[in-house]
């Protein structure tokens, strides 16, 4: 009995009436948690009633905790009949069992009914005592912190990034079982609402208790989901990074010398972190044994899947391009070959965790589904995902891998077929973070990639001579040192440290393809033979479209194939940008077939003119002048180009000569599209249509948007979502594709036309959702965030180039690394000392910063020496610098929610509101504010039905009212629990169903986030040197003013 | 057998569902299935269901000042049109479509909550920033002078309610803002009727509408409660303002608050006690001597002061009558009601057809009141300065063309 549960139910407003004769209501209010129930008295005839009751205790095993919500239910005390519900909170009480999140949730909670909504709202107060449970072989995980963010929360610092955990429980979907058939639909949706709920609990228990098998104290890039798989029940499945967080502390950190100062984070918007070596490595994932005759059984077809790197040509992955590793890959590799998979969820990293990025590896599988015969052994799911997993990870290693970031899973069902989807990018990772490494040895890091941080990452991972695809391979543009790819492709965020020419733009590849209508294997076949096509045709389209647009790179690339009954749509989105790094993409060339005809010639000609139209608009609008830029870039004190090692890279030299004459910009090869028939005019012409962005938005689908850095705090959270109807059954594949096509961009119009008064403003983290949820119908959904920001300064920034300030950004990132470098042995060769004086002289942080980090292995001790030299002069001259800057450590006095109040009265306000303020965003940062605390993860289901479709407005009147109380009950749980604000938040479900004839809908909606405490930038000092601005102060908390 | 569109078929309505009242917010069937559609290429696509919700509520002042005059979300839209937002934006007709359409749920949403003022504040559906809130309410109880003239001292009944289609004929406006209207000032009218303290006061309190709205809220509320008559032809020419000028003269003199501020309807209802001692005052014209002296005293006052003084003197005795007249009547509520006829009959008119200018009035009125206090035998000075300081304020409001 390691818990006690304590419940107060203080006092309820703004109930229905529920007695009509006295148009008041009798209530009263069941507390229920696990299997105990308390009651308290009825409070009569009223719509505002006072409970105050005592405090109810439940006493709990500390598993329950985990896994049960506690529940309350409102209802109407009538003497005479059963009395009647009003509605029901459900509370979840995780965030009480970590020591560091909430102490208290209480608040003002919608009670929810799930016929009718949001019905007034209760003040619950919640607190549990927890014992220390020594118990070795607990079945509780209480303690491990979960954040939904992908990026190592601002607060804390990773010591160790453990890797891939994953888990999955399967249940009957109450939907479909047979006593469905006899109860109320108001019972059955909350039957199912409590189960969701309750296997979130247990996954999330789960999954904390193999953190802590690994060592770990928490998950970070939390993701869970659920498959609604009908009559073969609902599976809640999740993935996360197990990693071993410290809580910067801000007293602590004060009095501390230089390295531990979390001054930096205050600054930093971007989640870039020192962290963290070794790591203890004990199995990352559970061994489910995969037995292999569980998956005979069920039909399966593995489709052959493309590696996305951005050359152009696709193809499956060929042999393991990992013969000739260098001696870094191999021993990271070590390192990284004891997890049975090692993934990461996260998408952002800290500074020096990702060497290099060789592009995007993706595999899906169509299955067919049948029915889950016994709940505790949900092996067919796990090998399932096994399967995928081990897929991703050989394309990893053919394209020189040894590890997966930004690593996501999805499903997409219909009927009994499910495509399951897994993607990632392919990456090297420091090997000092994976080794296993002891906290208390000081030591350099020997294994030093020589690239400088801005680039290093675009450099090729795979050898040059044994590539996995074809690939045009030139010398890094920012370095001048190693091999780039033409164009690369990620699932990840672009790294803050990263050069940048222009800004960035949101890139989307969109698709329609017929499909019979079939059922079981031959649909699952008919399914598996399109995706292959599906995805090569997106991979142009983004390919094209990049070319377009004059940029290099895609960031956060995500495919979405949703299956239909006789349709499959396909869309990726993603962040397009050009990376100084990376040459210059050549333009699109068109070419005809027929060269004989005049007329023809014409139109070609009037195409190849609207391309190059439309490429010199765009490079204005995302203001991609490379030349002048990388000159300056290159421009900047760069090292003299070391003697690498050629040891393993000599006999490549002569091919390096040669594409190192191709350096010059725009002399590239032009990308040919040849025009062989209709269809790919249809195609070229479809590339022309995308509209252009309005005058002062800008739009990305990643955390940060490349080119903009000084957000304002005015923000604006949105979701957005759109069914069509295709009316005409007798639809052609490009008749389908256009209208696809139009319905995204008008859905995008829509939204920049909506958020107008915000402009100059971007729209960040706009990732769309797909799914066909009828015959005919196509839904698209988004949540994203519009963030201002100032105008002139971005064009002052971008004038004088980013590389300055970011740099010194960066000098500020790395003053915990250098103390935590873990340096093992000397190298090889000798470093002039001469270099070393001299790059102190020249003093630019970035120089340093690119030495110091550059020590490879064939650096003497003395370099090593030298380079720790350096690097205590830097520590020095930090500790001065942050002297001078931090005076008094004031941070975390005033209290967020009085805060909040203060303001709400300072503005003019009619009455004092009862309602905090909660700002919501789906990236993990709020411009303007410093997050001081995680208060916990927020993960919501509900569930919504309607028998009087008609008469709350049709289909749209309902929706829009269903996501408005989601929101509001977000809101209201934040604020419970102390918060004023959800980060990472994303809406992962929005199923809707309708029958308009009966007048009767159906919506699910599952979202989740983090819930945190901010505090206002300008109210703390030492903001000096600032990634995104915090002028313009708005006195609202509550997101922009948008009229 | 898992097939999305089954499950609704599957549903049966077992056990009833104690619905006690279907909430309908909605009464424009905007949503209706021909929803926008267009055609691309050979197929055709329409718009089933189009949501924007953001986390801090999107309202457009313009869309709605559009909703609450009433238009409908095609006429809005083609209103828009005209404005020129389309080029100004580089946007389409369809998008500006959707986005008429989600504002107009959004405020049809936040309808119910504006009702009661004090709930939007502390609803947790919409986020609104404090400022936002006050304009919605303010713009929500906003009426239209057109309207108020219409409806000013009627019953605010269903039989009025009944009427507004004339009244929506008649003022040009929407029927569906009428009826916003005439139920705000139902609304209000209920909620204020029975409370204790100023009147102005308790319509801030309980709508949290601005000064000057709570005014005017408070003068259509005692012109309601009264029935004081405003419709007719003579009274055309006045204008909301004049009306809510004498109602604000009235409740400030002539009430039961005036005397006592802590009384149910005090603010509402006329102090009863001073409308019999009005009926004193007749001795000013029944009385010959004092009526010859009252006039004498005014002529001597007056005499070189006005310009229409041979008509002020021919002319006394008939207005002195006239006003002595509508004080001793004010006991009886049906000549409560004319009382603003009354005035225009009795006093306003009769100067005017003798082209007096509003400073004639002004120094007559003045003297006429000063004067009594001279007379000999005339005891009731007290009722008499209350009675004429409303008058004299309410008649020189109104003389005007």
């Amino acid at each position: 009995m390691p818990g006690k549960l304590k419940v107060k139910i203080c006092a309820g407003r703004h109930l229905p009436v529920m007695d009509r004769a006295s148009d008041l209501t009798d209530a009263f209010v069941e507390v229920k948690f696990s299997n105990t129930t308390f009651k308290t008295e009825v409070y009569p005839k009223s719509l505002n009633p006072q409970w105050n009751s005592e405090w109810f205790k439940f006493e709990v095993d500390d598993e329950d905790l985990q896994d049960e919500p506690l529940q309350i239910t409102v209802l109407d005390h009538d003497t005479y009949s059963a009395n009647d519900a009003i509605g029901k909170v459900y509370i979840d009480i995780d965030p009480l069992l970590c020591s560091e999140a909430a102490t208290v949730i209480c608040g003002w909670f919608p009670i929810y009914d799930t016929i009718h909504g949001i019905r007034g709202e209760i003040n619950v107060s919640v607190k549990v005592d927890l014992f220390n449970d020594l118990n070795r072989f607990r079945q509780s995980s209480c303690g491990v912190k979960f954040f939904c963010s992908t990026s190592i929360p601002k607060c804390y610092k990773a010591v160790v990034v453990h890797g891939f955990v994953e888990e999955l429980v399967v249940n009957e979907d109450p939907e479909y079982q047979w006593i469905d058939r006899i109860r109320t639909p108001r019972a059955s949706n909350e039957a199912r609402q409590r189960l969701i709920s309750l296997m979130s609990g247990e996954l999330q228990r789960k999954i904390g208790l193999k953190v802590l098998e690994m060592g770990g104290n928490a998950v970070v890039g939390y993701l869970q989901c659920f498959d609604l798989e009908g009559e073969s029940g609902l599976v809640v499945r999740a993935i996360g990074t197990a990693c071993t967080l410290d809580k910067i502390s801000n007293t602590s950190a004060a009095q501390l010398p230089a390295c531990n100062s979390p001054s930096k984070e205050i600054k930093e918007s971007p989640p870039v972190h020192p962290t963290s070596h070794g790591c203890r490595s004990t199995h990352n994932s559970p061994i489910h044994t995969a037995s292999g005759s569980r998956l005979t059984q069920s039909f399966s077809v593995s489709v052959p899947t493309l590696i996305y790197t951005g050359m152009g040509s696709g193809g499956s992955a060929g042999k393991d391009g990992g013969h000739l590793k260098t001696l870094l890959r191999q021993q990271t590799q070590s390192a990284l070959e004891q997890r049975e998979f090692p993934f990461f969820t996260l998408t952002s990293f800290p500074l020096g965790f990702l060497i290099h990025a060789g592009g995007v590896v993706s595999a899906r599988s169509v299955k067919l589904l049948d029915r889950i015969h016994n709940p505790d052994e949900p092996e067919t799911r796990d090998a399932w995902w096994e399967e995928i997993r081990q897929e991703i990870k050989s394309h990893a290693k053919a394209l020189g891998c040894h590890a997966v970031v930004g690593y996501s899973e999805s499903t997409s069902i219909c009927e009994e077929v499910c495509i399951l989807s897994a993607s990632g990018t392919a990456a090297v990772l420091n090997p000092k973070f994976l080794q296993d490494g002891c906290l208390d040895c000081y030591s350099e890091n020997r294994l030093e990639d020589t690239s400088p941080p801005s680039c290093g990452f675009c450099h090729i991972p795979y050898d040059e001579l044994n590539m996995p695809f074809p690939a045009h391979l030139t010398y890094c543009c920012n370095c001048r040192r190693q091999k780039v790819p033409d164009v690369l492709f990620t699932t990840i965020d672009l790294p803050i440290e990263a050069a940048v020419t222009g800004k960035g733009c949101l890139i989307q590849a969109r698709l329609c393809r017929l499909k019979k209508k079939a059922q079981g294997e031959a649909n699952a076949t008919a399914i598996s033979n399109l995706l292959p096509f599906m995805e090569y045709e997106l991979h142009t389209q983004l390919m094209n479209k990049l070319k377009l647009r004059g940029m290099n790179a895609l960031f956060g690339l995500r495919i979405q194939i949703s299956v239909g009954e006789n349709m499959l749509v396909g869309l990726a989105s993603a962040t397009g940008v050009y990376l100084t790094a990376l040459p210059a993409p050549g333009g699109i060339q068109i070419a005809g077939k027929t060269p004989s005809d005049i007329a023809y010639e014409q139109h070609i000609s009037n195409i190849q003119k609207k391309i190059n139209d439309t490429i010199s608009r765009n490079k204005e609008l995302y203001e991609i002048h490379p030349l002048e830029i990388s000159e300056e870039v290159i421009g900047s004190p760069i090292p003299e180009p070391r003697q690498r090692s050629r040891l393993l890279r000599s006999h490549s030299e002569s091919s390096d000569e040669v594409s190192e004459l191709d350096l010059s910009h725009g002399k590239k090869d032009a990308f040919v599209l040849e025009i062989d028939d209709a269809d790919a005019v249809e195609d070229i012409l479809s590339l022309l249509t995308d509209a252009p962005l309005p005058t002062g938005f800008y739009s990305c689908n990643t955390e940060n948007m490349p080119g903009i850095h000084n957000w304002t705090s005015s923000i604006q959270m949105f979701t957005t979502v759109r069914v069509f109807r295709l009316n005409n059954v007798n639809v052609t594949n490009q008749g389908l594709n256009k209208c696809f096509n139009d319905l995204c961009e008008n859905l995008l119009k829509s939204l920049y036309f909506k958020l107008r008064s915000m402009i100059p403003c971007c729209i960040c983290h706009l990732n769309f959702t797909v799914a066909v949820p009828e015959d005919e119908l196509i839904q698209v959904a988004a949540t994203a965030v519009a963030m201002t920001f100032d105008k002139d300064q971005s064009q002052e920034i971008l004038k004088s180039n980013t590389a300055p300030m970011k740099a010194i950004s960066e000098n500020e990132e790395q003053l915990q690394f250098p103390m935590e470098l873990s340096s093992d042995s000397p190298s090889v060769q000798t470093f002039p000392p001469s270099k070393g004086t001299g790059l102190l002289e020249n003093a630019s942080p970035q120089t340093i910063q690119g030495t110091s980090r550059a020590t490879s292995v064939d650096y003497s001790s003395f370099a090593d020496r030298c380079n720790s030299w350096i690097e205590l002069i830097k520590l020095k001259a930090q500790t001065i610098r942050r002297g001078s800057i931090k005076t008094t450590p004031s941070l975390d006095k005033a209290s967020p929610l009085a805060e909040g109040h203060l303001r709400l009265r300072s503005t003019p306000s009619c009455t004092d509101s009862t309602v905090t303020v909660v700002k919501m965003t789906p990236l993990s940062f709020i411009p303007g504010a410093k997050i001081i605390k995680y208060l916990g993860i927020i993960n919501m289901f509900f569930i919504r039905e309607t028998t009087s479709l008609r008469e709350e407005g049709g289909v749209s009147g309902f929706l829009h009212t269903f996501i408005a109380e989601v929101f509001a009950m977000v809101r209201a749980h934040v604020a419970a629990l102390g918060g004023n604000a959800v980060i990472s938040y994303i809406m992962k479900e929005c199923v809707f169903m309708e029958n308009s004839n009966k007048n009767q809908a159906q919506c699910l909606i599952n979202v989740s986030g983090d819930a945190v405490i901010l505090i206002r930038e300008s109210e703390q000092e030492g903001v000096p040197i600032q990634t995104h601005g915090s002028t313009n102060q708005t006195p609202q908390s509550g997101g922009a003013p948008v009229s | 057998m898992y097939t999305r569109t089954a499950f609704l078929n599957k549903r049966k309505c077992v056990g009833k569902e104690f619905d006690v009242k279907p909430e309908i917010f909605f009464l424009l069937p905007f949503d209706s299935k021909s929803g926008r559609s267009w055609d691309s290429n050979e197929v055709k696509m329409s718009v089933e269901l189009d949501v924007f919700v953001g986390n801090t509520t999107i309202m457009d002042e313009e869309v709605y000042q559009l909703w609450l005059d009433g238009y409908t979300v095609n006429d809005a839209v083609s209103i828009r049109m005209k404005s020129g937002i389309l080029e100004q934006f580089g946007t389409t007709e369809d998008v500006l479509e959707s986005d008429t359409m989600d504002h107009y749920r959004t405020f049809q949403m936040t309808e119910r909550l504006l009702h009661h003022p004090s709930k939007l504040v502390n609803q947790v559906l919409f986020q609104i920033p404090p400022h936002r809130q006050a304009m919605l309410i303010e713009r929500y109880y906003a009426f239209d002078e057109a309207f108020v003239r219409e409806v000013l001292g009627k019953k605010l009944s269903k039989g009025t309610k009944k009427d507004l289609d004339d009244v929506s004929a008649k003022t040009g406006i929407t029927l569906k803002s009428c009826r916003r209207q005439f139920d705000n000032f139902k609304r209000v009218f209920k909620v204020v009727e029975e409370m204790k303290g100023p009147l102005v006061e308790n319509v801030q309190c309980n709508f949290l509408l601005s000064d000057k709205l709570a005014r005017d809220y408070a003068a259509i509320v005692f012109f309601a409660n009264s029935r004081f008559e405003t419709g007719k032809k003579k009274l055309q020419y006045l204008t909301f303002e004049d009306f809510a000028f004498c109602a604000c003269q009235l409740i400030q003199n002539w009430t039961v608050g005036a005397v006592d501020n802590m009384v149910e309807d005090m603010d509402v209802d006329l102090d009863k006690e001073f409308l019999q001692d009005l009926k004193d005052l007749k001795i000013l014209i029944t009385d010959k001597d004092m009526l010859d002296q009252h006039k004498s005293l005014v002529c001597t006052g007056l005499r070189g002061k006005i310009q229409v003084f041979n008509e002020m003197e021919g002319n006394f005795k008939n207005l002195s009558r006239g006003l002595i007249n509508i004080a001793a009547k004010l006991t009886n509520t049906k000549d409560v009601r004319d009382f603003f006829i009354d005035l225009v009959e009795k006093v306003i008119e009769p100067c005017k057809a003798d082209r007096w200018l509003i400073s004639d009035v002004r120094a007559f009125l003045t003297q006429y009141t000063n004067s009594a206090r001279a007379l000999d035998g005339f005891k009731h000075q007290a009722v008499w300065e209350r009675y004429m300081c409303v008058i004299k304020s309410c008649i020189l409001k109104m003389y005007h063309d």
